[in-house]
């Protein structure tokens, strides 16, 4: 089924009772070609290209839980591709031109709305490591701008640029191509495509074993649903990609933490664009539906609990309120945690693993929707193929054994 | 917010006392000239990230000011243990 006007409108004289439902829940066939664990955005969106740009078919997409039920329904739906290292800023700004004509692509609408990502300098070591970004992204054609603070309060007017407050604006850095989508959409709209090609998504399917042959290569996983062969899997599973690895006795350099966000009651339009700060960890943008979405940090310890502890929100909060003053007296309606693996050098794993047949794609800590699209694809090219794409070859899981480290943490504090 | 015990002030107090210290029994090579980077990589990176109970440092930083490891649970954050640095990880009775 295809999306269209006179769809919609054929649909909207029949009450909306026609519209049939977007992807399969197919029972778990014994055997596939590949395997793809977790059906969070970054998993469907491998399944998609493996099926579209490599012509497979025969895959399945296993989701312990709901689809999209993890940190691709609990982010704060951020994009951007403003990166130091010339590795990252390839691989965020592959993700940044595939997000540009997603919608068009899944025939769904994934809500992608550029509407500039504002990066508040507090100090001068903001105001130096961000014009530093601003020039490497220059030399490498990604478009990042400096703005002093009246620039800054004219792009997003709610801004407080009071000198007089705890941690004053004196300038911010804009990449106007960064913005949003809608977080389930993306989830949904690949889900969908891949589905109409075949891939088999089957939720509520726990894996619980990684199995080996004698040789050491996997020869498929053991789950809630059964066994289910396959000479090629993916995990592609987030905070619980640790977990998963140990099954295949792979030890990872990856700490999972709870990081929390929030949405406020829902009212008119205020915010223009998305402001991020990173030295008093907070980030604030406006969903269509009027929400403000406000992103916290992690918490200090790892844990697996999906809530995060009152007094980092509260940190956050205060921040949000001398950042935004008009919004000091709004609701909060709900608060979740999602957890986030973090790697040491805050740079994502794509790759092969020591064992055959396994590959890997995590390690997103924070930052990992705004690379849904361009993770997928890539991941897609190195499953199939057996060795990495050519943007995902220097986030192996050997660099921590080389120390050839993408160390993107020193240089962009925290948030990503 | 977790309430700990440093096993040092023999005292409940609330976690932002303290700073979080990673993965608890990750030795140091006694001669660290003759590991190669295999070693060093496990050393300085790989973790164990359990889901469930988990050894873990912690330094009471607004108290004594001294480190001590931790035994909890990372999917309940339920704390079962907290020993001073240098013990060995205690067996919990089941």
């Amino acid at each position: 089924m295809r999306f269209s006007f006179p769809r919609m409108l054929k649909e909207a004289l029949n009450g909306n009772a026609g519209w049939p439902e977007q992807w399969r829940s197919p029972e778990p066939k014994a055997s596939y070609d590949a395997i793809i664990v977790g059906a969070g955005g970054h998993g469907l969106a491998t399944a998609y290209y493996m099926a579209k740009e490599h012509g497979m078919r025969n895959i399945a997409v296993l989701e312990k839980g709901w689809l999209g039920g993890g940190n691709t329904g609990r982010n704060t739906t951020i994009i951007r591709s403003n990166y130091l290292w010339e590795e990252s800023e390839a691989l965020y700004e592959h993700a940044m031109k595939l997000w540009q004509d997603l919608s068009l692509e899944l025939n769904y609408n994934v809500m992608y709305s550029p509407r500039g990502v504002l990066m508040l300098a507090h100090n001068v070591h903001d105001v130096q490591v961000f014009k530093r970004h601003v020039h490497a992204n220059r030399l490498a054609g990604i478009d990042n701008e400096w703005l002093t603070a009246e620039e800054a309060k004219a792009f997003c007017p709610i801004l407080n640029i009071d000198p007089d407050v705890r941690y004053p604006i004196i300038g911010a850095a804009l990449q106007r191509r960064g913005g949003t989508a809608r977080h389930d959409a993306v989830a949904w709209g690949y889900a969908r495509a891949a589905s109409a090609m075949g891939v088999d998504i089957i939720q509520n399917c726990e894996v619980r074993n990684i199995l080996r042959g004698p040789d050491g290569a996997v020869t498929g996983v053991e789950t809630t649903r059964g066994v289910i062969r396959s000479k090629k899997i993916g995990v592609v599973a987030a905070g619980h990609s640790s977990v998963l690895m140990q099954m295949a006795n792979v030890s990872m350099p990856l700490e999972s933490y709870p990081l929390q966000a929030l949405v406020s009651e829902p009212i008119k339009p205020i915010m223009p664009c998305v402001v991020m700060s990173n030295t008093i960890h907070a980030y604030m943008s406006q969903s269509d539906k009027g929400e403000l979405v406000i992103g916290a940090g992690t918490d200090a310890y790892t844990s697996y609990s999906q809530t995060g502890g009152l007094h980092i929100a509260t940190h956050t909060l205060e921040a949000i309120c001398e950042l935004f003053p008009v919004v000091r007296r709004l609701r909060m309606l709900r608060n979740w945690g999602g957890i986030v693996d973090v790697t040491p050098d805050r740079s994502p794993i794509i790759g092969k693993t020591p064992v055959a047949g396994l590959f890997v794609n995590c390690g997103w800590g924070t930052g990992g929707f705004k690379a849904t699209p361009g993770s997928g694809h890539i991941f897609a090219h190195t499953v199939v193929t057996g060795e990495p794409h050519k943007i995902a070859a220097p986030f192996t899981l050997d660099r921590f054994r080389t120390g050839r480290l993408i160390d993107e943490a020193a240089a962009a504090a925290v948030a990503h | 917010m977790l309430l700990i015990r440093c096993p040092y002030c023999e005292m409940e107090r609330p976690e932002l006392e303290f700073r979080y210290g990673g993965e608890a029994h990750v030795v140091r090579a006694a001669e660290p000239e003759t590991i190669g980077d295999e070693a060093w990589g496990q050393f300085l990176y790989l973790r164990s990230n359990p889901k469930g109970l988990h050894a873990e440092r912690w330094r009471h930083t607004n108290g004594c000011g001294r480190f001590f490891n931790c035994l909890r649970d990372t999917v309940t954050d339920r704390i079962f243990v907290t020993y001073k640095a240098g013990e060995p990880r205690p067996e919990l009775a089941s």
